[in-house]
């Protein structure tokens, strides 16, 4: 209930400062407007909180891509992510499956603010490109997740707005709204399901550029490593528009793996392991 | 019964010795191909096929690592049997090396490839390997280099230093091949400036950083040129050319700068021969809109000009085959589940009459296999254009792949 707290803390610092500049304003329909706005930060700032510290992780992600009639495609990834003290974390992503881009590897240093940092190496002319960021709208692999689906999470990247309460599959959840800052973004929000207790995102919503709902990603299976991390085991990812879905099943999750930055440098990407 | 008995010693000795020693992990892949090319018009010249030229090639890859892939040996040879040019014929260790990884250093040792370099129509400062005339007409297939390479990891970048101890010669059509000129390279009786030949020790040293939006990298190179000269000798009734590869100094520059859907992209060299001094540069840009007509799709537009300080040939002078060329490119990427692309290019000559248009497309079929189509349509009206020898072997290739 310490959190609780906090909120009420932090919303009666704001409704001060409301109060004070917008004193000659018509000022309860716009309190009411920031409050949501500040519930909806408060939220995702513990739920960020409560994600720090976890240092480096290993995993297997299997993509399986289904279409309309049923037919299915699998991709296998393996993926290194490291942790940094001040800005976005850095990860590595390698694909195994399908087999004509073994090899492949993607590396991002993701940034608090502004563009993240990516290059792409390419082991059949075993050449590293810088790409552009700007591409995060895009589908990742051919699946129904776009590129900033995969991207850490980082406070400043959205603004949000507390929609209230729901049970989800017998869980009590807050429901937040997420107003993408970045114009390239694919969505102009994303509604969150996060649970009370533990603060894991348990359902999004994505609506498209035209506000219409485009996705329905659904979380599954929390396991929580190393005393207090909690990773999903699975992640389904249904898209409304065009009868598609993708899911994510990861594998071999393992924490202090004993990686360091030497495992997320330029060399690294052309590494096979 | 002894053999059952020996196999059953070897595998339980294979089998304590992957625990007991260092836990070494191995996997293999690869690819397996088909390739069928047609030739538009029929050959030019003597002993030269007609029509079509069928080829099978074999690309595995096998990889052992130890000390969680702090250590890793990567094997990777390859043949490619053609069913009209001996010379396309022919087999190449890609890559047979040892790799390993310090904190901020590396160590790799024996045969690989190495690819340096940021722009798409040319590959100025690509140095280090040889090219594979034979493998493919676009000159990005590479054979493999010995080589030592320690690379140094530091805060202002990443520095390697190359000692390349011999050198590969590079594949020509043969007499029985299209896509070559009237007189076939001799593959015997080449020869160097240098007096130790092929067995000339090179060297080269590379920096390469990332500073905010610009990718940058600077290298010099010492060694035998990679690129022969080719000269006109009289063997028996049959006239040849005769390689000759000379020493060369050459130092590289490239530059990317990523700036939101647009990459700017610029390479330079300078070479230093005994017989000729010269500046080369590639530069343009690469612009990709992404979701094309509200779909998935993107399309990527690219144009790059290519200047050489040695200009167009002459009686006297061969000049630089691309002095001031400019290259279109289109490329479509469905971003669909079969990663199907499509890569439209043309290259012009703006001083002569030469013009290349290139189509590339390829798509995963199922799992594990891959269909491309590549087209080159060559013209030229001026004979002091290579391509004006090329100009009967417009061509359509199909390939399919299976990998494992």
């Amino acid at each position: 209930m310490k959190l609780k707290t906090k909120i009420k803390a932090a919303l009666a610092t704001l409704t001060l400062t409301t109060t004070i500049t917008l004193a000659s304003f018509s000022a309860v329909a716009v309190e009411a407007d920031t409050n949501a706005e500040v519930k909806g930060k408060q939220i995702f700032t513990e739920v960020k909180r409560r994600d720090i510290g976890w240092g480096n992780s290993k995993a297997d992600m299997q993509m399986i891509l289904s279409n309309k009639h049923g037919q299915k495609s699998i991709r296998e990834i393996k993926i290194k992510t490291l942790e940094q003290q001040n800005d976005g974390d850095k990860s590595l992503t390698v694909f195994n499956k399908p087999r004509d881009v073994k090899g492949t590897a993607f590396l991002s240093y993701s940034h608090t603010t502004g563009a993240d940092d990516q290059w792409l190496y390419m082991p059949a002319l075993k050449r590293v490109k810088r790409i552009s960021s700007r591409n995060k709208s895009g589908p990742f692999m051919g699946s129904e997740f776009a590129f900033e689906d995969f991207s850490s999470f980082e406070l400043n990247k959205y603004r949000y707005n507390f929609l209230g309460e729901e049970q989800l599959d017998g869980k009590d959840c807050f429901k937040v709204e997420q107003f993408p800052v970045d114009e390239n973004s694919g969505y102009t929000r994303r509604v969150v399901w996060v649970d009370k207790q533990e603060y894991r995102e348990q359902k999004v919503e994505f609506y498209d550029r035209k506000n219409a709902l485009l996705k329905t990603l659904t979380f599954g299976g929390y396991k929580q490593f190393i005393g207090n991390f909690w990773r999903a085991q699975s992640m389904n990812m249904v898209n409304h528009q065009n009868g598609k879905s993708t899911e994510l099943k990861w594998l071999n999750y393992a924490f202090d793996t004993g990686l360091t930055e030497k495992d997320f440098n330029r060399n690294a990407l052309k590494r096979k392991n | 019964m002894s053999v059952i008995k020996s196999v059953r010693t070897i595998a339980v000795a294979a089998i304590l010795l992957s625990h007991t020693a260092v836990a070494t992990e191995f996997e293999y892949s690869g690819k397996v191909g088909v390739e069928q090319r047609h030739f538009v018009d029929d050959s030019q010249y003597t002993n030269q096929f007609d029509d079509t030229q069928l080829s099978f090639l074999v690309n595995p890859e096998l990889y052992w690592q130890w000390n969680d892939g702090d250590d890793s040996v990567t094997f990777q040879p390859f043949y490619r049997y053609d069913s009209q040019d001996d010379e396309r014929t022919h087999f190449d260790i890609r890559e047979l090396s040892y790799l390993h990884v310090g904190d901020d250093w590396e160590l790799k040792a024996g045969i690989r490839k190495e690819y340096w370099g940021v722009t798409e129509f040319q590959h100025l400062v690509d140095v280090i390997n040889q090219t594979d005339g034979v493998d493919s007409f676009d000159g990005e297939q590479k054979l493999g280099q010995q080589m030592v390479n320690v690379s140094l990891v530091k805060d202002w970048g990443i520095v390697d230093l190359y000692l390349l101890p011999g050198f590969r010669e590079r594949t020509f059509s043969g007499e029985e091949g299209r896509l070559r000129g009237p007189l076939t390279v001799d593959n015997n009786n080449v020869s160097y400036e240098s007096s130790a030949g092929e067995n000339h020790l090179d060297f080269a040293a590379r920096w390469t950083h990332s500073m905010g939006d610009f990718d940058v990298g600077a290298y010099w190179f010492h060694g035998t040129n990679r690129d022969p000269q080719l000269t006109a000798t009289q063997e028996g009734e049959q006239q040849l050319l005769r390689q000759y590869y000379n020493q060369m100094e050459q130092l590289g520059f490239d530059l990317q700068a990523t700036k939101g859907d647009f990459l700017w992209k610029f390479e330079t060299i300078f070479r230093s021969t005994s017989d000729e001094d010269f500046w080369a540069t590639q530069a343009g840009f690469e612009y990709t809109h992404v979701g094309i007509f509200d779909s998935a799709a993107d399309l990527g537009l690219l144009l790059e000009h290519s200047w050489d300080s040695r200009g167009e040939g002459d009686d006297n002078s061969a000049g630089a085959a691309m002095q001031n060329d400019l290259f279109f490119g289109s490329r479509i990427a469905l971003n669909d589940i079969q990663s199907t692309e499509l890569l439209l290019g043309i290259g012009t000559d703006l001083q002569h009459s030469a013009t290349m248009f290139m189509v590339e497309a390829s798509r995963r079929l199922g799992e594990s296999f891959k269909a491309s189509l590549d087209v080159r349509i060559l013209q030229s009206s001026d004979s002091q254009e290579a391509l004006y020898y090329l100009r009967n072997d417009d061509h359509l290739g199909l390939t399919l792949e299976w990998y494992f």
